[in-house]
């Protein structure tokens, strides 16, 4: 429910929602160097297809919008990542429109930079290489170290989602008073989805920091990520 | 290999992917001719009319021409089934607008009134939202991505966009074979998705696997690019020419716009 489609909104919010994603659009390309470009395609990539899995719950099953991973892994790359996705699930799929694609990005990408500024800085300081003792083969993540990085991830990707949530509630109640009872019954729909994501989120994160953390430092010099 | 189904396949197992980067068309696309610009430059002029039409009958003439564009562009009905979401956001629509939007009242239910008003303005989103989705389908959906993106490139959408764009278009397909293979895998142990913690740790080491395998592959796929010479621009090999009966097309399409827009403003005065 988190692609509002067309000939909802009304135009104030869609004009609002085209100029701010683009103006946030610009400043994470400029962030983004040419030589990160296949990088962060590829990482964009499988965020799509990780979102077309159905996760189960309870008797239904939903889809994650994986905004707060996104965040936390892409950082700013994470705003074209989610606008790629967008224009292609209202193109190919027809989830969401063309001219609320503006309102729709901001919805998704506003928390996953919030996750990434909140979240990335905690996240770095687990995985930054330490000295290990001479001759000790350690491993690099305690397990307490995953287990603090899978509270950042149950954080970040509820926070995400609710904050996705409320966006979008308010999309729609700046469109017309006359939206606030289908406003409430979505809102009411995303709080399961932001159990399901944070949980989900958490062992992503956990898994990660014990398999590979260099996706979890994609801003660090590349030199720096082999060693890892 | 294939394993034998024993049951009905997961959904999430069959990700329709393919149509992204070949287009959604399966029948032949009676608009061919027309340059991927024209197409792309009607469509988005078609969404920004339909979505400020304010009366009924405009917003259906629109539908009607919308379903008139999807089949031309050769749209498979089967196609139809990804706007289920989106209807299901419809009904929520034509059930809870009636109610809150004050007007001539229809229908009385203990203290709530249903208003035409209310049903109105529903119908008139039903429609519109409708009608973007199947001219995009038609007029763009069925081009396939990688003409999309080199319109879209000629159009003036920087460099790095359509890049990214064409780059993550390409991986998912890749990505998507890389999750079918690990699918399977977790099926051939007999892993079967339910609603418990076992299931949804399994499920996010999946998506974190894929994650890993990704930042190995775009690691490759980085130095493979540098080897060939990449240098940070896009180099376009299709130039597709604008031909007379593209600009002609373009007018008509402006005028189709106005027309209905003027229409549109005449039968909301009417």
């Amino acid at each position: 429910m988190a692609h509002i489609p067309d000939g909802v909104v009304s135009a104030p919010v869609l004009i609002t929602g085209a100029l701010g994603s683009a103006v946030l659009l610009g400043l994470a390309l400029r962030q983004v160097r040419e030589e990160a470009l296949p990088q962060a395609a590829v990482l964009a990539a499988a965020f799509f297809v990780s979102s077309l899995v159905s996760i189960p719950l309870g008797p239904s099953s939903v889809h994650l919008l994986l905004n707060g991973l996104m965040g936390l892994v892409l950082g700013w790359a994470a705003v074209p990542a989610l606008f790629v996705a967008l224009l292609l699930q209202a193109v190919f799929f027809g989830h969401g429109g063309l001219v609320v694609l503006g309102v729709n990005t901001l919805n998704l990408a506003i928390p996953a930079l919030c996750c990434a500024l909140l979240f990335r800085p905690l996240l770095a300081r687990l995985v930054e290489p330490r000295p290990t003792p001479a001759g000790e083969s350690m491993p690099s993540v305690t397990p307490q170290e995953r287990r603090r990085g899978f509270l950042i991830g149950l954080t970040a990707g509820a926070l995400a989602v609710l904050l996705t949530g409320a966006l979008v509630m308010a999309s729609l109640l700046l469109s017309g008073e006359a939206f606030a009872p289908a406003a409430r019954v979505i809102g009411i729909t995303f709080l399961p989805l932001a159990a399901i994501e944070g949980l989900l989120t958490g062992v992503v994160i956990a898994f990660l920091l014990r398999v590979e953390p260099a996706v979890l430092a994609l801003d660090q010099p590349l030199d720096r990520l082999s060693d890892a | 290999m294939r394993l034998r189904r024993s049951g009905p396949a997961e959904p999430s197992e069959q990700l329709d992917l393919g149509a992204v980067a070949t287009g959604i068309g399966e029948r032949p696309d009676r608009l061919a001719a027309l340059d991927p610009r024209v197409r792309l430059i009607s469509a988005a002029m078609l969404a920004v009319t339909l979505v400020s039409l304010t009366s009924l009958t405009s917003a259906f003439v629109a539908l009607l021409a919308a379903i008139a564009l999807a089949l031309l562009g050769g749209v498979p009905v089967r196609r139809l089934q990804h706007l289920l979401p989106l209807e299901l956001l419809m009904l929520l629509l034509l059930i809870t607008l009636p109610f809150s939007v004050p007007g001539k009242s229809l229908l009385e239910i203990g203290s709530l009134s249903a208003s035409a008003e209310g049903l109105r303005l529903a119908g008139l989103i039903l429609l519109k939202a409708n009608a973007v989705v199947l001219s995009l389908f038609g007029l763009v959906a069925v081009l396939g991505a990688s003409q999309v993106v080199h319109a879209l490139a000629r159009l003036g959408v920087p460099a790095k966009l359509c890049h990214l764009l064409l780059l993550t278009l390409r991986q998912i397909l890749l990505v998507g074979d890389e999750y079918r293979r690990m699918r399977l895998a977790m099926r051939a142990r007999a892993f079967v998705p339910r609603s418990d913690r076992h299931s949804w740790r399994a499920l996010g080491w999946l998506i974190g696997m894929l994650l890993v395998r990704s930042l190995a592959r775009g690691q490759r796929l980085g130095e493979a690019m540098r080897c060939r010479g990449f240098d940070g621009r896009l180099h376009l090999l299709h130039r597709g020419r604008w031909r007379r009966l593209d600009s002609l097309v373009l007018a008509v399409a402006v005028s189709v716009c106005v027309a209905l827009f003027a229409f549109d403003r005449w039968s909301h005065a009417a």
